[in-house]
């Protein structure tokens, strides 16, 4: 690892940027944790040198969705180990779900939270605060003094908000202080005892159903309740056709919603779901064929404004369980890459410009980070990556301390190679075929 | 991978199930004999662990090992280390080391046998899990259903009741339809919903009891499942009689030689007419017979033949 006020040069990249336009072959020299210069063939003597032949060199990705369990599950992840399976899935920033024990609805956890990253993560960590205290859905979490102390938007992630005067309420109330509002869209009574979508996969395995109702119908609240209250309002892993409609229909009137779509659900359906094996159970479900049409139509079209995780860490014991009994979620940071290579990018449905708005540029705008751009003077967050790198995914060597994926074993081309984050390289792949010459 | 054991009825093969009754057939005269007990399995050991109350499947497991001469275990989940927060695993690789020759297990939670199959080199025998399946159940129907027809291709079985929560409407449907049987399911919708229509191109859905009887050879009636649902799906008892209930008239739309058989346990005025349920074409202590030549022709093909089933792979990963 290099000191930040040390200097970098990354040579021979192509610089894609949306946030300027900016497609070309350059290099780009990092000074003091900012980007000091991009140009062709910059001279900087006695720099550290990065050599990015055949790779894309891109602002930091970021994710909005994470969990990364500390405090209170450390036995699943903490915030050194979850920003160093950040780091080597090419993110430089994420967003922590408040989902923690105890939960992050008050300035002490967010200090905690902002402190314990600064010393031990890699990459940045943006808190989300909860909505209701202990996101129990009674009354409101002290909002002002989480953003105060560092929370970039409010959630109540994996406990989502029913009551909808308190949702209508919180909205409201972030609006002043220009939060969004990340919302889980799930109607509890809808979804109750569900394990996976509800159609023939779920029947035949004897599986109580999730339907499709349960997310759209409170996407389309929250829709109706940001356009009384002129919250905005992103929605958390859109998983559903009809939830996807409800947005493009919102973004045609003009209403301030964005939504997220995670790499497992734009590469696995339901019928994927294998014999009862805990990894593939997750909310929202693994959805039908349709549904994964329709979000890898939206990725193209531009209604999904961002690629998320849904990084959801469980020890292993905790899956190697009865179906029923397991927790929903999976890791996600380290294959999010490769599975948009793989369904977006060499099946040709969309261009690595696009790729990146999805990764870093939308992601930024979203929880108003000051991120997502090469611009001269801004933090030099930056991920680079090779669009043919051939590799395969073996979680035993994940960074994480978990290892709930269905992609284990699985083969990609396309990977990160280097993630640079406040201008210091915290994570490099081990051997890169391009820039293997230094 | 293929495993020793009987998990479920969808992954076996047609001649599988064939070598199934075949085997029962040669079970069957027995049941009537004063001796009762054979050496076939002299010197195995069968462990049965209930994780669900369970009367005439636990019973009819142990009389079929005891008859074949086997060494029989019995736990039920009440008074095990399941109460001390072990976990299911756990468990059953503590009974695997104790080196029994096969495990019969039933529990609430859908798949928990294959589950386990991917990590238990002990052969396992699934007695009903959750609302998947119930494997032993839909051979001794198949048995009973022969007993009385010539063959179950083109027959016409109404299977009526709450569909969604039953093991034993699955493996039916997976069982009958390997055979080509034509089967109308028949219950109020919220517990028949229309994904079961992609078991098969000869399954049929109708919310109408009188329609699933209209020539029907085989009429299988179902319990409402209380313990999975509560009482949320039908408004009430005599509701849900009164129009799924099966009764006395309705048999005259059947064929003049319809049967009429239940899984058991009944509840004669819920889905079943006391009246029915004691006509001579009703079969339900026949199947019940039936039961212990089946779990015999399992067990014997299981431990002295090779029959086995396809197991997912085991993911490996490190924790």
């Amino acid at each position: 690892m290099s000191d930040s006020t040390q200097a970098l040069l990354i040579q021979n990249g192509r610089i894609i940027d949306p946030s300027q336009k900016m497609d070309l072959q350059a290099d780009v020299l990092i000074r003091e944790g900012q980007i000091a210069a991009v140009g062709a063939n910059l001279a900087s003597p006695q720099t550290q040198r990065l050599d990015a032949s055949g790779c894309i060199v891109a602002p930091g990705f970021i994710d909005l969705h994470a969990h990364l369990r500390e405090p209170g599950r450390e036995h699943a992840e903490t915030i050194e180990s979850g920003g160093r399976a950040a780091a080597a899935g090419g993110f430089t920033s994420v967003l922590a779900m408040p989902n923690t024990r105890p939960v992050n609805d008050n300035a002490a956890v967010t200090h905690f939270i902002i402190q314990k990253a600064r010393q031990q993560s890699p990459v940045n960590v943006f808190p989300v605060g909860a909505i209701s205290e202990a996101s129990r859905g009674d009354r409101l979490a002290a909002i002002g003094e989480m953003r105060e102390a560092g929370i970039v938007a409010i959630s109540d992630d994996g406990m989502p908000v029913m009551n909808s005067s308190l949702m209508r309420r919180a909205m409201s109330y972030a609006s002043g202080f220009g939060l969004t509002v990340i919302d889980h869209c799930e109607d509890l009574d809808l979804s109750a005892g569900g394990l996976m979508h509800e159609g023939y996969t779920a029947v035949r395995y004897g599986l109580a159903g999730i339907s499709a109702a349960s997310e759209a119908v409170m996407v389309a609240r929250n829709i109706l309740l940001g356009a009384e209250t002129g919250a905005r309002f992103h929605v958390a892993h859109l998983s559903t056709a009809a939830s996807l409609e409800i947005v493009r229909e919102a973004k045609r009137r003009g209403l301030p919603v964005t939504c997220e779509v995670t790499p497992h659900h734009f590469t696995l359906i339901d019928e994927d779901v294998k014999d009862y094996d805990a990894n593939y159970k997750m909310k929202p479900p693994l959805r039908s064929r349709q549904d994964r049409e329709a979000l890898l139509e939206g990725l193209a079209d531009g209604t999904v404004d961002a690629i998320a995780t849904d990084h959801a860490p469980h020890a292993g014991s905790e899956k190697m369980q009865e179906f029923e009994l397991a927790p929903f979620g999976i890791i996600g940071f380290e294959t999010a890459l490769a599975l948009a290579f793989e369904q977006l990018v060499h099946s040709g449905r969309i261009s690595l410009t696009r790729l990146v708005e999805l990764f870093s540029v939308n992601p930024a705008r979203i929880a108003g980070l000051d991120r997502g751009t090469l611009k001269v003077g801004a933090a030099a967050d930056i991920t680079i990556f090779n669009p043919e790198r051939r590799w395969n995914y073996d979680v035993n060597q994940s960074q994480s301390r978990s290892r709930n994926t269905p992609f284990h074993g699985r083969s990609f081309r396309g990977g990160p190679v280097a993630t640079i984050a406040a201008g210091k390289i915290v994570w490099q792949v081990e051997s890169n075929p391009s820039a293997a010459h230094e | 991978m293929h495993k020793r054991g009987l998990l479920g009825i969808e992954s076996l093969a047609i001649e599988q199930i064939q070598q199934v009754l075949d085997r029962a057939r040669f079970y069957q005269p027995l049941q009537a004999r004063t001796g009762k007990k054979l050496d076939t399995l002299l010197g195995k050991t069968i462990i049965h662990i209930f994780y669900e109350s369970s009367t005439r499947t636990r019973t009819s497991f142990e009389i079929a090992a005891k008859r074949l001469g086997a060494d029989t275990v019995t736990i039920t989940a009440k008074g095990s280390s399941v109460d001390k927060g072990e976990s299911l695993l756990d468990t059953l690789n503590t009974l695997a080391a104790m080196r029994p020759d096969a495990i019969v297990m039933r529990h609430s939670a859908s798949g928990a046998p294959h589950f386990l199959a991917r990590y238990l080199e002990t052969p396992i025998i699934n007695a009903g899990d959750g609302s998947h399946e119930h494997p032993t159940q839909a051979l001794l129907d198949a048995l009973t259903i022969l007993d009385h027809k010539p063959t179950l291709a083109g027959l016409r079985v109404a299977i009526i009741g709450d569909i969604v929560h039953s093991r034993v409407a699955r493996s039916n449907l997976h069982l009958l339809t390997k055979f080509g049987a034509q089967v109308v399911l028949c219950g109020p919708p919220p517990m028949l919903p229309q994904a079961f229509e992609c078991f098969s191109p000869n399954v049929s859905r109708t919310f109408h009891i009188e329609e699933a009887i209209t020539g029907a050879d085989v009429i299988m009636m179902l319990r409402v499942q209380l313990e999975r649902h509560g009482a949320s799906f039908v408004a009430s008892p005599n509701e849900y009689f009164r129009f799924y209930g099966l009764q006395l008239e309705h048999l005259q739309a059947a064929r003049p030689d319809a049967i009429v058989m239940h899984p058991g346990p009944i509840n004669r005025g819920r889905e079943i007419g006391s009246e029915v349920a004691d006509l001579p074409r009703s079969v339900i202590l026949n199947q019940v017979e039936n039961g212990i030549a089946v779990r015999m022709a399992v067990l014997d093909l299981l431990l002295t033949r090779n029959f086995s089933q396809p197991i997912e792979e085991l993911q490996k990963t490190g924790t």
